[in-house]
C-alpha cells in the first residue's frame, strides 16, 4: 500500500473504514434489498453488514449453477492449484484476518492460530483434489461380460450454512472440501461474526477462483432458511451446528426436491475434523457399464 | 424345393407348479415366528394374470409394528451386534444357498403373485436375489477395509419398505447389506406382492437365523408409515415412488434416523447414428419392456439421432412384433401381467394422454388372454419434450421417442428432468461414450447395454431419484456409522 | 479402388458381440413343445444339406449318402426328405443320377474348397465342372486372406465372377466365419457377398473351428434382413458345421423366425449343412410320436 506523502502526519490521519459487501458471481454487490444490520461484539458495532434477501439467494444460486459445470470440468490438478492459490493469498493477508478476528472477539493468539489453521486446511484439501477419486472409486467385478466402474461426481450446487462461532476456520473447513469435490456453493456467513467471511471473499476474488464457484452472503439465518431449503436448484445443504428447530425446518423443506442434507457439529480446531470423507459427503456415486467383447482365437463367444 | 408360407406358432409351454408350495394364509413374521396380528384385518393377494385370490395376507397394526421393532431391537442388542462378524456372514451365506436350492419354487411364486414372466423371475430376479446375499455375506467381517482410516459401526434397527416390481430382489437388496453391516431389520413388502418375502422368512427359519434379526410385517401404506415414524428405528431404507419418498424424507426430518431413498426415474436412452443398431434395438426393448416396464430405471425416453430414426423405428416395431404377451408362467412369455388393476388403469390413462397430446401411437397386434391385467408393448413417436408422457414416470411398457441432431442437444434434453436415476447411450465411438457418460446426470449409466444389475454394482440416483446407493462397496455406507 | 475399399467397410454396420450373445441367449430360452416341436423337427429335416466332404470320399460312400437322403427313416410314415446332398465336384454326376426324380438337389463345393487359395481361372473351372455335371447349387468359399488385407473389391469381384459361372445354379457363399476374427468382419463379408450376387450366405466349410454358431448366424441373418428391407430381395442362409442336435436346430429356426419371419422357414431360403443332425432329429420325432426316448442303434448312420 502506498503511504500518503501529504502534509498530514500518520498521527492525524483519518482512518478509511471498510464497506462489507456480499460476494456473488465474482462481484461484490450490496444486497439488492438495500437493508443492513449491525452486529455487535462486546457492545461495539462491527459495521453495517448486508442483510441479504431471498433475491440475493436466488442470484447467488444462478451464479453458482452457471459456474458449476466449468469448475468440475477443470482438471483435478488445476482445481488443486487454485485451492493452493487461495491459501497463498490468505497467508499474505494474515494480518488483516487476525485484526478482524480480534474485532470479532478472539484474542490475538487465538486469532493467529485460527488464520494459520485455515491456511493449512485449505492446503490439505488442495492436495486432495487429484486424489480422493482414486480413494473412493471402484471397479466392480460384475458377473457378466461388462466393465463396471463407479466414480464420484459433484452433487452440484451446495448451500452452506457456515459456522456461527468459528468465522474463518469453520467457513473454510466446509467450503474447501465442497469445492475440492467440484461443487459450487453459496455460503451464508456467521450472522454475528460476518467480517472474516466477506474478507475471505476478497481472497477468493484475487486467487484464480472463477466467479460463481463460491458466493458469500451475510444476513439473518431465520429469514433465509425457508428460501434456500426450498430452492429447487440447490442440490445439497451443509449446515454447521444447527439448532434442533432449524435442522427440522431445513430437512422438512428440503424434501421438496429430495435435497441431500449434511450437518456437522464438530470442533474444527481438532485435526481429525479434516478428512476426505467430507469431500465424499458432497459427491454422488456414478456407476457405468460397458460390454467387454469376448472373442479369442479359440473362438469363445463367437 | 418347397416354399411353404405356413406359420409356426409356439405351443403353450407352462412352467410346472406341481412342486411349488405356499400357504393359504400368512401371519406376520415377528421374532422368528409367524403370528397373527393384534387386529383382525387381512387382505387377499391377487394373481394379476387370472385375478384369482391366491393367499390371505395379514394387515399389520401399529402394535404389530411396535412388536416387530422391539423384537429387532432385542435381537440387535442381545445377539446380532454381539456376534462375531464372521459368524454373521455365515448366516447370510446360508441364506444365499437355501435360496439357490429353492430357486425354482420362488420363481414360480414370484410370477404367480406379481405377474412377471417366469423367464425373468427364473433367470434374473431369483438368481440375483441369491447373489445379493452371497455378495454381502462376505463383507460382514471385512468392513474396515471398505473405509480407510475409519471405524465402521452398525446403526441398530433398519426399517425397510419395498415396492412390488421386484418383490424378492428388493427384499434381498435391503436385507443382505443390513445384516452384513450388523443391523437388524423390520421389512414391509408391497401389499400386492408379499408372498416371496414371506417365503424368504421360511428360509430364515430354516437357516436358523436368530429370532428377531429379520421381521416381516405385511400390509398397506399405513404399515410402512408406522415403521418410518417409529421412534426406535435407526435407519429407513425405502424404494418406491418419488412422491412417497418425499413424504418419508419430511416425516423423519429432525429425527436422528438415517435414510436412503431409491425413487422414480424417467431415463433417457440415447441412440447415436454410429451405434450398433441391431444391438441398440435390443437394448431399447430390454430398457422399456423388461418387467412390463415396471422398472424405476426403465429407458422410457428414447432419443434417436435423426439420421437413423427411420431405421431404428422400423427395427423396433419389427422386434416388438416378436414379443409374446401373456401367461406369466409360460416359458415363452416376454411380457407378463400388469401388477395390479390400479397400475393398469394408470398406464392406460397415460396411453390415452399420449394420443391426446398428438403423438403417433403404435402397438403390435398380439393376442391377449381374456382375463387378467394386460398391456401391449406401446410406442409413441413424434413426441415433444414438453409432452407429459415424456416428463412423467408411467411405470409401464410405454416408450416415448424423440429425435436429436447433436451431442449438446441430446445431453441437454436428457438432463432436462427432475429425475436422475439412470441413462443409456449407444455409440461405437469410445471418446463419445466417455463424454456422454460423464455429462449425463444419473447414478447408473449403461453404455451399449441397458438394465443390467449386479450385487457388486452400486445402484441409486441423483436429484429426485433419491439418495444413497445400494449394492457394491458404496452401498455399505448407508448402514454404518463412523 | 481405394474409394470402393473404404466404402465396403464404411457401409457395413458394426456389431457388438456381447449384445449379440445376449439376444441369442433369448432364442435359446424359447421352449418348443408338442405340435410346434413336431412341425419344427420336420422342417429341420427338410432343410438339411446332407453332406460328405472328405478326402476319402468314394463312389460307394456317395451312393449310400444319396440313398439315406431319399429314405431318412422308412420305418416311420410322413418323414420328409432332405433338401440337398452336398459333395465334391467329382461326385456331382453320380449324386445327380442317384437322386433322379427325388426332388432332392445336388450341391457341390467349388472354388478350391476349403481354403480358396488358387487363381480365379482355376476356381471358375472348378465351378463350371460342377455345373456342367448338373449341380443345382454351388457352395463357393470367399478369399479370406484378401478380406483380411482389406482387398474387399477383390472379394466382391470374385464372388460376382463365380455367380456368373453358376448360370442357373444357385450360389451359396461360404464366409468361413471361423477365420474372420470378429463379428464386424462377419457382417462385412455378408454384405459384400450379398452385394456381389450370392443367393445364399453360408457360415462355414466345416473344416475350421468354430463353424456355425448362433451368434455368427444372427449377424448374417441381420445382414439378410437389412438387404431385404432395402431392396425387397430375399437371400438364403445356411449355417454349416457344428449343428448336430435337434434342440439346437430348433433354436436356429426360432432365430430365423424372429429375425427374418416365417417366409424364410423353408428350404428355399434356409438350410442346415450337417452330416449327423438328421438322425438326432429323427430320434426326437419318433420320441414325440411314441413317447419313449430313443437309441441311435435304431437309426441308420448312413
Amino acid at each position: 500500500m502506498a503511504k500518503s506523502n501529504g502534509a498530514s502526519g500518520e498521527k492525524n490521519r483519518l482512518e478509511v473504514l471498510k464497506t462489507y459487501k456480499i460476494y456473488i458471481g465474482g462481484q461484490f454487490p450490496r444486497t439488492e434489498s438495500g437493508r443492513y444490520y449491525t452486529p455487535e461484539v462486546a457492545g461495539r458495532p462491527l459495521g453495517n453488514i448486508c442483510w441479504s434477501s431471498r433475491k440475493d439467494v436466488r442470484n447467488a444460486v444462478v451464479a453458482a449453477r452457471g459456474a458449476q459445470a466449468g469448475w468440475w470440468t477443470r482438471t483435478a490438478y488445476n482445481r488443486g492449484q487454485i485451492l493452493y492459490r487461495i491459501a497463498e493469498i490468505l497467508e499474505g493477508r494474515r494480518d488483516q484476518f487476525v485484526t478482524e478476528l480480534q474485532l470479532q472477539g478472539l484474542t490475538k493468539a487465538a486469532a493467529r492460530k485460527q488464520v494459520s489453521q485455515s491456511v493449512d486446511r485449505i492446503i490439505y484439501y488442495a492436495g486432495w483434489c487429484d486424489k480422493y477419486q482414486q480413494v473412493f472409486s471402484s471397479v466392480n467385478p460384475v458377473s457378466a461380460s461388462y466393465f463396471n466402474f463407479s466414480v464420484l461426481e459433484p452433487m452440484g450446487v451446495v448451500f452452506v450454512v457456515a459456522s456461527e462461532e468459528s468465522p474463518l476456520l469453520g467457513l473454510v473447513s466446509l467450503l474447501a472440501p465442497i469445492i475440492a469435490g467440484g461443487n459450487t456453493c453459496i455460503v451464508l456467513a456467521s450472522e454475528s461474526k460476518p467480517l472474516s467471511s466477506i474478507t475471505f471473499g476478497e481472497v477468493l476474488a484475487t486467487s484464480d477462483v472463477p466467479g460463481g464457484v463460491v458466493n458469500i452472503l451475510t444476513g439473518l439465518r431465520s429469514e433465509l432458511v425457508e428460501h434456500f431449503s426450498r430452492h429447487l436448484d440447490i442440490n445439497a445443504i451443509a449446515i454447521d451446528s444447527p439448532s434442533e428447530p432449524m435442522l427440522l425446518s431445513i430437512q422438512e423443506f428440503a424434501a421438496e426436491n429430495v435435497k441431500r442434507i449434511r450437518h456437522y457439529s464438530v470442533d474444527w480446531k481438532n485435526p481429525d475434523s479434516e478428512n476426505p470423507y467430507l469431500i465424499q459427503d458432497f459427491c454422488e456415486v456414478k456407476t457405468t457399464w460397458h460390454p467387454i467383447e469376448q472373442i479369442s482365437v479359440s473362438g469363445s463367444g463367437y | 424345393m418347397s416354399e411353404s408360407q405356413a406359420t409356426w406358432d409356439l405351443a403353450p409351454a407352462p412352467e410346472s407348479i406341481g412342486h411349488v408350495h405356499w400357504e393359504k394364509s400368512y401371519g406376520l413374521f415377528i421374532n422368528g415366528q409367524f403370528q397373527p396380528s393384534s387386529g383382525d384385518q387381512t387382505f387377499g393377494s391377487i394373481n394379476p394374470a387370472t385375478e384369482e385370490r391366491i393367499a390371505e395376507i395379514t394387515e399389520a397394526t401399529d402394535a404389530d409394528v411396535d412388536q416387530a421393532v422391539k423384537a429387532a431391537r432385542n435381537a440387535y442388542e442381545k445377539v446380532w451386534s454381539k456376534m462375531a462378524a464372521r459368524e454373521r456372514g455365515k448366516y447370510i451365506f446360508r441364506i444365499a444357498r437355501l435360496l439357490q436350492e429353492k430357486a425354482r419354487e420362488f420363481a414360480v411364486i414370484e410370477s404367480l403373485d406379481g405377474g412377471k414372466p417366469i423367464r425373468e423371475s427364473r433367470d434374473i430376479d431369483i438368481p440375483l436375489a441369491a447373489a445379493h446375499f452371497f455378495y454381502h455375506a462376505g463383507w460382514a467381517d471385512k468392513l474396515e477395509y471398505a473405509f480407510p482410516n475409519r471405524k465402521p459401526k452398525s446403526l441398530g434397527v433398519a426399517g425397510q419398505v419395498i415396492p412390488w416390481n421386484f418383490p424378492l430382489l428388493m427384499a434381498a437388496w435391503k436385507i443382505a447389506p443390513a445384516l452384513a453391516t450388523g443391523n437388524t431389520v423390520v421389512l414391509k413388502p408391497a401389499e400386492t406382492t408379499s408372498l416371496t418375502a414371506l417365503k424368504l422368512a421360511e428360509i430364515f427359519q430354516q437357516a436358523e437365523l436368530p429370532p428377531g434379526v429379520v421381521n416381516i410385517v405385511t400390509g398397506h401404506g399405513s404399515v410402512g408409515a408406522a415403521i418410518v415414524n417409529h421412534n426406535n428405528v435407526n435407519k429407513i431404507a425405502f424404494t418406491g415412488s418419488t412422491r412417497v419418498g418425499k413424504i418419508i424424507q419430511k416425516a423423519i426430518a429432525g429425527s436422528k434416523k438415517r435414510c436412503t431413498l431409491e425413487l422414480g426415474g424417467k431415463a433417457a436412452n440415447i441412440i447415436f447414428d454410429d451405434a450398433t443398431i441391431d444391438q441398440a434395438v435390443e437394448g431399447i426393448i430390454n430398457g422399456i419392456y423388461f418387467n412390463q416396464g415396471h422398472v424405476c430405471c426403465a429407458g422410457s425416453r428414447l432419443f434417436v439421432q435423426e439420421s437413423v430414426h427411420d431405421e431404428v423405428i422400423h427395427k423396433l416395431k419389427h422386434r416388438m412384433n416378436s414379443l409374446i404377451v401373456g401367461d406369466p408362467l409360460d416359458k415363452n412369455t416376454d411380457i407378463g401381467a400388469i401388477n395390479s388393476k390400479d397400475q393398469l388403469q394408470t398406464i392406460n390413462q397415460y396411453i390415452e394422454l399420449g394420443k391426446q397430446e398428438g403423438a403417433d401411437f403404435y402397438q403390435p397386434q398380439c393376442n391377449l388372454p381374456a382375463k387378467g391385467n394386460w398391456c401391449r408393448p406401446t410406442l409413441f413417436t413424434d413426441v415433444a419434450q414438453s409432452n407429459r408422457i415424456v416428463q412423467e414416470e408411467i411405470f409401464g411398457p410405454v416408450l416415448a421417442v424423440q429425435t436429436f441432431r447433436t451431442v449438446d442437444e441430446v445431453i441437454n434434453k436428457a438432463n432436462n428432468t427432475p429425475y436422475g436415476l439412470s441413462a443409456g447411450v449407444w455409440t461405437d465411438k469410445g471418446s463419445k461414450i466417455f463424454n456422454m457418460t460423464s455429462q449425463l446426470r444419473a447414478g447408473v449409466i449403461w453404455a451399449n447395454t441397458y438394465n443390467k444389475f449386479d450385487p457388486a454394482s452400486p445402484f441409486g440416483g441423483y436429484k429426485e431419484s433419491g439418495f444413497g446407493r445400494e449394492g457394491g462397496l458404496h452401498g455399505l455406507a448407508g448402514y454404518l456409522d463412523f | 479402388m481405394s474409394a470402393l475399399k473404404s466404402n465396403f467397410r464404411a457401409n457395413s454396420p458394426t456389431v457388438d458381440q456381447v449384445g449379440v450373445v445376449e439376444r441369442v441367449n433369448r432364442f435359446a430360452t424359447r421352449s418348443i413343445k408338442n405340435e410346434a416341436k413336431l412341425k419344427g423337427l420336420k422342417m429341420v429335416l427338410n432343410m438339411i444339406d446332407l453332406t460328405t466332404l472328405e478326402g476319402m470320399d468314394t463312389e460307394g460312400k456317395v451312393k449310400q449318402l444319396c440313398y439315406k437322403a431319399r429314405h431318412l427313416h422308412d420305418a416311420v410314415d410322413g418323414i420328409p426328405c432332405v433338401a440337398a446332398v452336398c459333395v465334391y465336384p467329382n461326385f456331382v454326376g453320380l449324386a445327380k443320377a442317384s437322386l433322379a426324380q427325388s426332388g432332392i438337389n445336388v450341391a457341390s463345393v467349388a472354388t478350391a474348397f476349403p481354403s480358396g487359395n488358387s487363381s480365379l481361372d482355376i476356381k471358375l473351372t472348378d465351378v463350371k465342372m460342377a455345373v456342367d455335371q448338373g449341380a443345382d447349387e454351388i457352395d463357393m468359399v470367399i478369399s479370406r486372406g484378401r478380406l483380411h488385407r482389406g482387398d474387399y473389391q477383390y472379394v466382391y469381384d470374385e464372388i460376382a465372377a463365380v455367380k456368373e459361372a453358376c448360370g442357373s445354379a444357385r450360389l451359396k457363399t461360404i464366409l468361413e466365419t471361423g477365420e474372420l476374427g470378429t463379428l464386424d468382419n462377419v457382417r462385412l463379408a455378408s454384405d459384400i457377398a450379398i452385394a456381389a450376387g450370392a443367393d445364399f450366405i453360408k457360415t462355414s466349410t466345416g473344416k475350421i473351428q468354430p463353424a456355425a454358431t448362433l451368434p455368427v448366424t444372427l449377424v448374417m441373418l441381420e445382414a439378410i434382413r437389412d438387404h431385404h428391407v432395402k431392396t425387397g430381395q430375399m437371400i438364403g442362409m445356411k449355417p454349416a458345421g457344428g449343428i448336430s442336435k435337434a434342440k439346437l436346430a430348433l433354436h436356429y429356426l426360432i432365430m430365423v423366425k424372429e429375425t427374418l419371419g416365417v417366409q424364410w422357414l423353408n428350404n428355399k431360403w434356409f438350410r442346415f449343412g450337417a452330416s449327423s443332425l438328421a438322425n438326432d432329429v429323427l430320434m426326437q420325432i419318433v420320441k414325440q410320436q411314441s413317447g419313449a426316448y430313443q437309441s441311435p442303434d435304431y437309426f441308420s448312420i448312413d
